[in-house]
């Protein structure tokens, strides 16, 4: 029987990263995040957890340090937010450049200016395309869970590659649910010892990391990258089936989650903890005999594509919510690349919560209605003050 | 310490450096001391370019570059990492020696966070501080370490300019006010003082600062077989003391017999040409001041 604990997202990502038993910690603080590093300080200082923990003075030495870390050959472990997210910008493609199997959690919170310490998600879409997977939890048990499955999906030979388990700000981190907390031992025999094969500093084997890329090589590094996140979608559904087996949980197929899908003629698209109350809204509308569904993309990066073919295979209404904004083009993130996916579908964007405007049902079912009457590709702020 | 230097090269020829490369003299030393049992970090720099284009490597120990302003984040997460990896029985009852070899630059200027960071953390490591004076990998732009009156692509004199208008920034005395146990200063035209002080940084506990001269032919403007002779020059002028500062306590490492005019000095180097007698006593003045500071009459 696995305990039960009543505890905040960012508790359930420091559990987390203390099961996959991390031996470098290396962390700064920021709003909404800070109480995730706390937790795992007082691990430590309790004697709980005898991780290295190294008190950075800033984000981009957090990640700095994670990568000097893990290319030594062992697990590691940050998290971060919004500006701190922004200030780590250029050390996240060194990560995914490297190789460097780093997993951190990213607290979403909004961009300055103005200073906004509350939720959406600009800070990690517009890391999207660093080479970081992303996987968008929807509650506190997911963000635990998730947090140990990142590890297994970033050490696969086949991957290599950092991930990103992203929460929303306050609205999980600062929430308390009750959270399975997995076995130790179950965890920790499920993830093994990091031991990298392909390089990592040691005196007996010298090997040259981070070198000049000259332009006869550059472009296969990239292409390296590009076919990683391409197997990454099979890991991450084996992963996911693994985790079930072992755990009793799954997310969807690890990529995907739908929700009320079979029959529905209009379905929304989101990630986050919105899927929540978008979930409540659907059950409501049931009651009255209205059937709409959700698809919650669960993993970002990779984007699954195919999936999101197959599972709105004959809707006719797509709804998408976007949590940040593309200036310029005037859609959100999540927005463009539906269009990309289902390019012979109507689809209507909504950009929502935005710097931690509530999304609220009523919100929700103010998007069902437009979405239904809406005839062409649309993008509409929804929640905006007259 | 035993006179003769290592004959184990860890450090390879055949390297893209200039002919004359002060830095490349500086790292060929500073492993023959350090030994193989170091990991070395560089920043991005003429260092890391110049040793590294792919699938070519100039180093026999294992190496990390990153980015520019983080080798001291990048070191402390290696030292901590093979603490933990200790835990697990790894490198059993050897030091391994954590080595950032970065530039002014990446130093004083853009990696000054970084590396305060590190050391007022405590991190084993031995930070070498490779000196030229500018940004030189990038065509030679002023950074904080550039002299006062030295001309730069940034800082370049003219109707109104004598150069650089702001004296040296300094790194050693930065360092030391972190407390840390170990600080010196070198110059590859004395290899014995550069590898006893390396040497010892790399057997004492807790974090060590070695800020080195390395005279560079293309941003100083000389000829390449002046290199030793120039580095040995600013020493002998007091120009750059060479000193260490050991748990606290300061001590000159050097003491030129007599101190030469600074004019021997400047007039052998490029940067240096457009600046009159009048120009270069006033660096003769700051310099006396400086070393009266040291103790260096």
């Amino acid at each position: 029987m696995e305990k039960i604990d009543v505890i905040t997202g960012t508790t359930a990502a420091a559990i987390g990263a203390k099961l996959a038993n991390v031996e470098v910690i290396a962390a700064y603080p920021i709003t909404p995040q800070s109480e995730c590093v706390e937790v795992l300080a007082k691990f430590i200082a309790d004697g709980e957890f005898d991780a290295e923990y190294i008190k950075v003075e800033s984000e981009h030495s957090a990640m700095a340090a994670c990568i000097g870390a893990s290319a030594t050959g062992v697990r590691t472990f940050t998290a971060t937010a919004s500006q701190g997210l922004a200030l780590m910008h250029e050390m996240l493609y060194i990560a995914s450049g490297m190789r460097l199997p780093i997993v951190m959690l990213n607290t979403n919170r909004a961009l300055s200016a103005p200073i906004n310490i509350w939720c959406d998600h600009q800070d990690s879409i517009t890391e999207r395309d660093t080479g970081w997977i992303q996987i968008y939890a929807k509650d506190n048990q997911e963000t635990l869970d998730s947090i140990i499955q990142a590890y297994r999906i970033a050490e696969d030979e086949d991957i290599l590659l950092p991930v990103m388990v992203c929460i929303d700000g306050f609205i999980l981190t600062h929430t308390v649910e009750p959270v399975s907390i997995p076995d130790e031992k179950k965890v920790r025999d499920y993830l093994g010892i990091y031991e990298p094969k392909h390089a990592y500093l040691d005196p007996d084997r010298p090997i040259t990391q981070g070198p000049v890329g000259v332009p006869e090589c550059y472009m296969e590094t990239r292409k390296h990258i590009w076919d990683a996140m391409e197997r990454a979608k099979k890991v991450i559904k084996r992963v996911n089936e693994e985790y079930y087996e072992i755990f009793n949980r799954r997310y969807g197929n690890g990529l995907v989650e739908g929700y009320n899908l079979e029959n529905a003629d209009t379905v929304l698209v989101a990630m986050g903890s919105v899927c929540g109350t978008i979930r409540y809204v659907i059950d409501k509308l049931k009651e009255k005999g209205k059937n709409v569904g959700l698809l919650r993309i669960r993993t970002y990066r990779p984007f699954p594509k195919e999936e999101i073919k197959e599972m709105l295979e004959g809707v006719e209404n797509v709804g998408v919510l976007d949590r940040n904004v593309s200036f310029g083009f005037n859609m959100g993130a999540l927005g463009t690349e539906m269009l990309a996916t289902l390019r012979d579908k109507k689809i209507c964007n909504y950009i929502v919560g935005l710097g931690g405007r509530d999304i609220t049902p009523s919100n929700i079912e103010e998007i069902i209605r437009h979405l239904e009457k809406c005839e062409d590709v649309e993008t509409k702020w929804i929640g905006l003050k007259e | 310490m035993d006179k003769r230097f290592p004959r184990e090269e860890l450090f390879a020829p055949g390297h893209r450096g200039c002919a004359g490369c002060g830095a490349s003299i500086l790292v060929r030393m500073a492993l023959k001391a350090a030994g193989r049992d170091v990991i070395v970090v560089n920043s991005t720099g003429c260092l890391e370019v110049f040793t590294t284009p792919y699938p070519e490597t100039a180093w026999r120990v294992p190496w990390i570059h990153t980015a520019f302003e983080c080798g001291g984040a990048v070191a402390a997460g290696i030292e901590r990492a093979i603490k933990a990896l200790k835990k697990r029985g790894k490198f059993k009852d050897r030091k391994i020696t954590v080595m950032p070899i970065i530039g002014d630059g990446g130093t004083a200027d853009i990696g000054l966070q970084a590396l305060s960071g590190a050391l007022e953390r405590g991190h084993d490591m031995v930070y070498i501080m490779y000196d030229n004076e500018a940004y030189m990998n990038t065509g030679v732009q002023r950074s904080s370490a550039t002299p006062l009156f030295a001309s730069a692509t940034t800082a370049p004199p003219g109707k109104r300019s004598k150069g650089e208008d702001r004296p040296k920034k300094d790194m050693p005395m930065i360092a030391a006010a972190h407390g840390i146990p170990y600080v010196a200063t070198a110059c590859i035209s004395y290899p014995e003082d550069l590898m006893k002080k390396v040497k010892k940084a790399c057997e004492i506990e807790g974090p060590t600062f070695i800020h080195v001269l390395q005279p560079c032919t293309v941003g100083w403007g000389y000829n390449p077989e002046d290199t030793i002779k120039i580095g040995r020059l600013a020493v002998e002028t007091g120009f750059f003391p060479l000193y260490e500062i050991e748990h606290g306590e300061f001590r000159i490492t050097y003491r030129p017999p007599k101190r030469k005019p600074l004019k021997e000095y400047i007039r052998m180097q490029k940067r240096y040409r457009h600046l009159t007698d009048e120009d270069i006593e006033i660096l003769q003045k700051y310099v006396d001041e400086r070393c009266k500071l040291l103790g260096l009459e």
